[in-house]
């Protein structure tokens, strides 16, 4: 998978969280332009992370709703 | 001064009936991100019911302590974990303290070699992982770094959300952020090698 490239490391959570600096932003971009390891790296951790997100679109079992809705209107004393 | 009429005291009441109708409904239709996070934050199903259940019960009672306009979400979320560390340290899930030292691109070329050098151009790897993998990672992950990857993560709260419903500084969040998602990944890591 080739070596592994610091700077990359260093930017690319922040990369995926669009948090970097403009400077910052165009900077990994130029890099992954010619970095064939560091494109892998950054496809390869933003599909890890569709997988966490889609991995837990479970919707709520079905009676839940109504339980949830019975307590409407608990007193506060209660 | 004069005693309130029995008129404007039946306005005021019809009034608070209203307030209150109107948040139960717009709580109840958060019910199904709420469980969501509750489901990645307890073990099974039935856990993740009860403390949805216990949240609302609170919110339902608490209701005049929320303030109209603010994000009733991470309101709620709020006083899930905080259910949530009581619980805990009722029951003390003991998670396996693990070092997370292993460096990011370290389980991503062990992910790499298990499913072969190409798989990192395709989703091979992630498909190696199922429902469960999820649920088996994240029960392996300290509460307090499993708290903050699946608010971020899988509830898509903003670090500042995510630093208000924890009580805990934004740069706190971040660090746990940083060190949870790397022990996830290392819990996933072994899901898809086993």
């Amino acid at each position: 998978m080739g070596e592994p490239c610091d700077r990359c490391e260093e930017l690319l959570q922040d990369f995926l969280d669009r948090t970097l600096s403009d400077a910052e932003w165009r900077e990994a971009e130029e890099h992954l332009v010619g970095c064939d390891y560091c494109r892998r790296r950054y496809r390869f951790e933003e599909s890890l992370r569709r997988y966490v997100r889609t991995s837990s679109l479970e919707r709520m079992p079905p009676g839940l709703m109504d339980k949830l809705t019975e307590l409407r209107g608990l007193d506060a004393t209660a | 001064m004069s005693e309130p009429s029995p008129d404007t005291d039946a306005r005021r009441i019809a009034t608070e009936a209203r307030d209150r109708a109107r948040f139960e409904e717009e709580a109840l239709a958060l019910a199904d991100q709420v469980y969501r996070v509750a489901r990645r934050l307890v073990g099974s199903r039935e856990e993740a019911e009860d403390l949805v259940q216990e949240t609302y019960a609170r919110a339902f009672r608490s209701w005049k302590s929320f303030t109209p306009g603010t994000n009733l979400r991470a309101w709620l979320l709020r006083i899930l974990t905080n259910l949530n560390v009581d619980r805990g340290r009722k029951i003390q899930r003991s998670p396996q303290t693990q070092p997370l030292e292993e460096t990011d691109y370290y389980l991503a070329n062990k992910m790499a070699s298990a499913a072969g050098e190409e798989a990192l151009e395709t989703d091979d790897v992630v498909e190696r992982l199922s429902q469960d993998s999820i649920v088996n990672a994240l029960s392996e992950i300290p509460p307090q770094f499993r708290d903050v990857v699946v608010l971020v993560d899988i509830g898509d709260f903003s670090y500042a959300d995510a630093a208000q419903i924890l009580d805990v500084p934004i740069g706190t969040v971040m660090s746990r952020l940083h060190r949870g998602r790397r022990a996830l990944k290392q819990h996933l890591a072994e899901e898809a090698l086993s």
